[in-house]
């Protein structure tokens, strides 16, 4: 099988480095990985390309990359699968961290987020006589999140690292619910509390990036869900996140629809002083908006007809309720 | 074609240009609309985030009406797509959920029985109908325009949730019907990126800064135009891009199309039966770019 590998390169001991993407044509065969086949290209065709990796079976997490723009592991994903129609495939280092050499990044900033999240057990109370005792079903949800490999698959592709290093990011969110999901730990709240700080849950935009990149069906933006649930649920309520997730349930059980107007006001606190600065600054569109017609109605949207409506509000009563 | 059509809130609320845009459009393209009324929100994936099951129980209600209707739903929002497919997934992989979310469905003499379609208009229109069904319906060529795609992230990801499997073609479609209208297709990286719309409210630097990065790498690779399929997108990319420039300092001027708006000036609308005149970027440049061309089809003719 004949393919093109258009490989993102970068030396940074050469005079004047700079990137610069390279083309190695190859004949290869079918089961080829694209590790396997940058492993080719080092072994026989050019013994400077850098590139990481130790288990090849996706063990390890060494040789997450992107591939066709996308991140995933070198090792799990075939040639064949992501070629396209002229037998090409681009390769690039990981996004959102800093380039080492080649296809190599380096991993401090995911490890120091990682570190932030403090990804160890905190019992509370006396010591027990035995061991920490936890039933299986009590750990059974936490069997996905505890499969990540540290690779920063979904460090590498999350939007909002694009534009804000700060942000925590999908793998230290995803192990910060693995420990506020452990029964063993006894520091939940206060772990909540700051995750409910800037650049923590609230700010994940849910574009899916992470689960779709994460190559352990981790699905990090699910985790960070739960753990807004969990907030919320908790009674940490001031942020504009859990304002935000309140007035959309709340317009819903009410008209069944949303009500883009009212949400601004509903997110940023209708009484609190401290973000009427964010209030006025939303407002200039408001008013073009108005200008062109494109303001939502003032009256909402409902779903038509009585019945409907009840059913809605049924539905939210029992949900809701039995919780 | 009959459809149970799910236009969703913001195609009457943030975006009211989007639904008497598609409704002009699906009558030329004879897709016959019978409207889910009573039918409630998704969720947006924002009520998911309190309580994914109210959500599910919502959504699978809706598939239960289109399903006693016995006709596919067809929406006109990635986000509504997005978040309505998933749903169906989770309802589908699990029969005892299943179960529980029809216990609640029962009172309204409901049932999710898990044969409905849940379809994109862009679906449908690449899929159903056929890209060349399409463009022998269009009444002229967009040649002057380049266009960026933008697909709104919930019609792209996860893609196990959206058929790309069985339909590999939805991953390319919005650029198929760019082509389609004549336009030249601008790629870029951020065509399956977020718009920033979920945070907006919570984080708007962060928020504008995608509306920035995206806006402009379109306008430095030529484009005089970007088209998206979702209207949450369209909020955001439109509505904010005049903070977007002040914030990042570029002067970003990047009209942004809705999917029926640009299949419809192909199709002969005027920009005003369009709703043109209700974004927030001015669209003149696109539509003297068209109505330069249709001068000089006309007095050729
Ligand atoms: S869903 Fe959230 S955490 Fe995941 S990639 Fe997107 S913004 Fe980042
Ligand atoms: S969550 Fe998935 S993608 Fe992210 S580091 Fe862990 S294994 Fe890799
Ligand atoms: S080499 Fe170990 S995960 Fe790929």
């Amino acid at each position: 099988m004949r393919v093109t590998l258009d490989i993102g390169r970068f030396n940074p001991d050469a005079p004047n480095a700079k990137p610069y993407r390279q083309e190695f044509i190859l004949e290869v065969e079918e089961y080829y990985t694209v590790l396997d086949s940058l492993i080719y290209v080092r072994e026989y065709e050019d013994p400077t390309l850098a590139v990481r990796c130790s288990c090849r079976a996706s063990i390890c997490g060494s040789c997450a990359m992107r591939v066709n723009g996308h991140a995933s592991l070198g090792c799990k994903t075939k040639l064949i699968s992501v070629m396209d129609k002229d037998g090409r495939v681009r390769v690039d280092p990981v996004g959102n961290m800093p380039r080492v050499k080649d296809l190599v990044w380096d991993m401090k900033p995911f490890w120091d987020k990682i570190r932030a999240v403090d990804p160890f057990l905190q019992p509370e109370g006396p010591e027990p006589e035995e061991e920490y005792i936890a039933s299986p079903e009590s750990m059974l949800h936490l069997v996905g999140v505890m499969g990540c490999i540290m690779c920063g698959a979904c460090v590498s592709d999350c939007t909002v690292l694009e534009v804000d290093e700060n942000f925590l990011g999908p793998a230290a969110l995803a192990k910060a619910y693995r420990f506020t999901g452990d029964p063993r730990d006894g520091k939940t709240k206060e772990r909540l509390k700051e995750l409910n700080e800037y650049s923590g849950i609230w700010d994940c935009t849910r574009c899916m990036e992470c689960v779709q990149a994460c190559p352990k069906g981790v699905a990090p933006m699910e985790r960070i869900m739960a753990l807004r649930d969990k907030t919320i649920a908790a009674g940490i309520r001031n942020t504009n996140g859990a304002r935000h997730a309140e007035a959309v349930s709340d317009f819903v059980k009410k008209s069944g629809k949303l009500d883009e107007l009212r949400l601004v006001p509903r997110t940023y606190g209708m009484f609190n002083p401290m973000s009427l600065n964010s209030l006025f600054a939303a407002i200039p569109v408001g008013l073009r908006a108005l200008r062109r017609g494109k303001l939502p109605p003032i009256i909402p949207h409902k779903v038509e007809g009585k019945e409907n409506l009840q059913a809605v509000r049924r539905i939210f009563d029992k949900v809701e309720g039995k919780k | 074609m009959k459809v149970a059509f799910y236009p969703g809130c913001v195609s009457r609320g943030g975006c009211p240009e989007l639904y008497p845009a598609t409704i002009k459009v699906c009558q030329k393209l004879g897709i016959e609309l019978d409207e889910l009324t009573g039918a409630a929100c998704t969720g947006a994936g924002v009520l998911q985030e309190k309580d994914r099951k109210l959500g599910d129980t919502l959504n699978a209600r809706t598939f239960a009406m289109a399903e006693k209707k016995g006709l596919p739903i067809m929406t006109i929002c990635s986000t509504c797509q997005g978040v309505m497919s998933q749903a169906y997934k989770r309802l589908m992989d699990d029969a005892k959920y299943r179960e529980e979310v029809n216990a609640l469905l029962k009172e309204e003499g409901l049932e999710f029985k898990g044969t409905v379609v849940i379809k994109h208009l862009l679906w449908i229109m690449v899929e159903d109908i056929g890209v060349d069904r399409v463009k022998a319906l269009l009444t002229r060529q967009l040649p002057d325009l380049r266009i960026a795609p933008f697909y709104g992230c919930y019609i792209v990801r996860p893609s196990w949730a959206l058929g790309f499997a069985e339909h590999p073609d939805r991953q390319h479609s919005l650029e198929d019907l760019i082509e389609a209208v004549g336009a030249t297709v601008v790629d870029y990286d951020g065509k399956t990126k977020c718009c920033g719309l979920p945070i907006l409210l919570i984080n708007e630097k962060n928020s504008v800064d995608m509306v920035a990065k995206h806006t402009s790498t379109a306008q430095h690779l030529g484009a005089n135009a970007m088209v998206t399929p979702c209207p949450l997108c369209h909020l955001n990319l439109d509505g904010y891009q005049p903070k977007a420039a002040k914030q990042s300092g570029i002067g970003i001027h990047m009209p942004i199309l809705h999917l029926p708006q640009l299949i419809g000036l192909a199709m002969g609308f005027s920009p005003k039966e369009m709703g043109m005149e209700r974004h927030i970027v001015s669209t003149r440049e696109v539509e003297e770019a068209i109505a330069g061309r249709s001068a000089v089809g006309a007095g050729r003719r």
